[in-house]
């Protein structure tokens, strides 16, 4: 078994109100050097050996990410260099 | 006529599009699990509002790929009336049957508040008896109702007739004020190109009595009610 990590996020140009938000937090905390936040989805999947990036890559194009709103990227560290790679929607 | 009102777990408006749709306009309604796989005998399908699985994932994204889903989808392609209310919107949006997607309004809060809405198409099921430019007074309680679309698909739905509610004041002008998430161009409703599948942020539910504010939810229904018995007089009638 591995375990498959993968790192949703917003398109760039896509308003993140949650992202706008969190800024506003940090720089309420006195962190005035971030200049930039966006907020994404982190999910681990456990999964055979022998699973394909198509495979993966056709669960987040269907269900774990919207295509039209979100990128994801797929990290498979069990294997360098990562088999699945590094790949956006 | 025979209405269909699903339940999801976490839905939590099903009730009332049940008490509306039985005790005010006088319909038969089946009330639908989301288990349910089959949807004969009915009519009209309503995806009601709520938190479907606690938005988990994105909200409607794990009810649109519920079991009924399969037969809403068909009922649908099958040119049966389809409408979603907030979280039923967000669900036929997940679920493909609508164009475009829903973003966490801008501003970040939970907004709960009568809004009015101008009348953009009476191309679809649910709108045909309506006016062009008519201005309706119903309810919104959303923290994900900005909706968003990607420019060449909204040119599209424009030059289309698919957005079927912008938010406006109460005269129906268009300002950014009278905007309550930060929709793009406005949007509040929308429907797919053959117009029996509508999805909206609002709830008509709950604006169908006057003793609740305003009435005008009703006229949904009563369009669609409308919409279905011209059908059934002729069968072929398609809405375009």
């Amino acid at each position: 078994m591995t375990t498959i990590r993968i790192t949703i996020t917003l398109k760039p140009g896509v308003l993140d109100a949650q992202g706008q938000a969190v800024l506003q937090g940090l720089r309420t905390l006195g962190h005035d050097q971030v200049s930039a936040v966006r907020v994404g989805r982190y999910i681990e999947l456990t999964v055979p050996d022998g699973i394909t990036a198509t495979d993966v890559d056709q669960m987040c194009q269907r269900f774990l990410a919207n295509p039209l709103l979100e990128e994801w990227r797929i990290d498979d560290p069990g294997r360098t260099p990562l088999s699945i790679g590094e790949r956006t929607g | 006529m025979r209405f269909g009102v699903v339940t999801f777990p976490g839905s939590n408006c099903d009730q009332d599009c049940v008490y509306v749709l039985r005790s005010v306009l006088g319909q038969d309604v089946d009330e639908v699990w989301h288990e349910d796989r089959s949807l004969d005998g009915l009519d009209a399908i309503v995806l009601p509002g709520g938190f479907a699985h606690g938005d988990y994932l994105r909200a409607g994204a794990i009810a649109a790929r519920a079991p009924v889903m399969s037969a809403v989808g068909a009922f649908a392609r099958a040119g049966g009336p389809v409408l979603g209310i907030c979280n039923g919107f967000q669900v036929l949006l997940e679920a493909g049957l609508l164009p475009g997607a829903m973003l966490r309004n801008q501003g970040l809060r939970f907004r709960c508040l009568p809004v009015y809405l101008r009348v953009e198409s009476t191309d679809s099921a649910w709108t045909k008896t309506l006016r062009e430019g008519q201005v309706l007074q119903l309810p919104i309680a959303h923290g994900e109702g900005n909706y968003f679309a990607p420019e060449p698909l909204l040119a599209t739905m424009e030059d289309e007739h698919q957005v079927v509610f912008r938010y406006s004041d109460a005269d129906g002008r268009l300002a950014s004020s009278a905007n309550p998430n930060g929709s793009v161009h406005y949007i509040a409703g929308v429907s797919n190109p053959a117009g029996n599948v509508v999805g909206l942020m609002p709830h008509p539910e709950r604006a169908s009595e006057s003793v609740l504010g305003s009435a005008d939810g009703r006229l949904l229904f009563e369009s669609v009610l409308s919409f279905l018995s011209t059908r059934r007089m002729s069968p072929a009638g398609a809405l375009r």
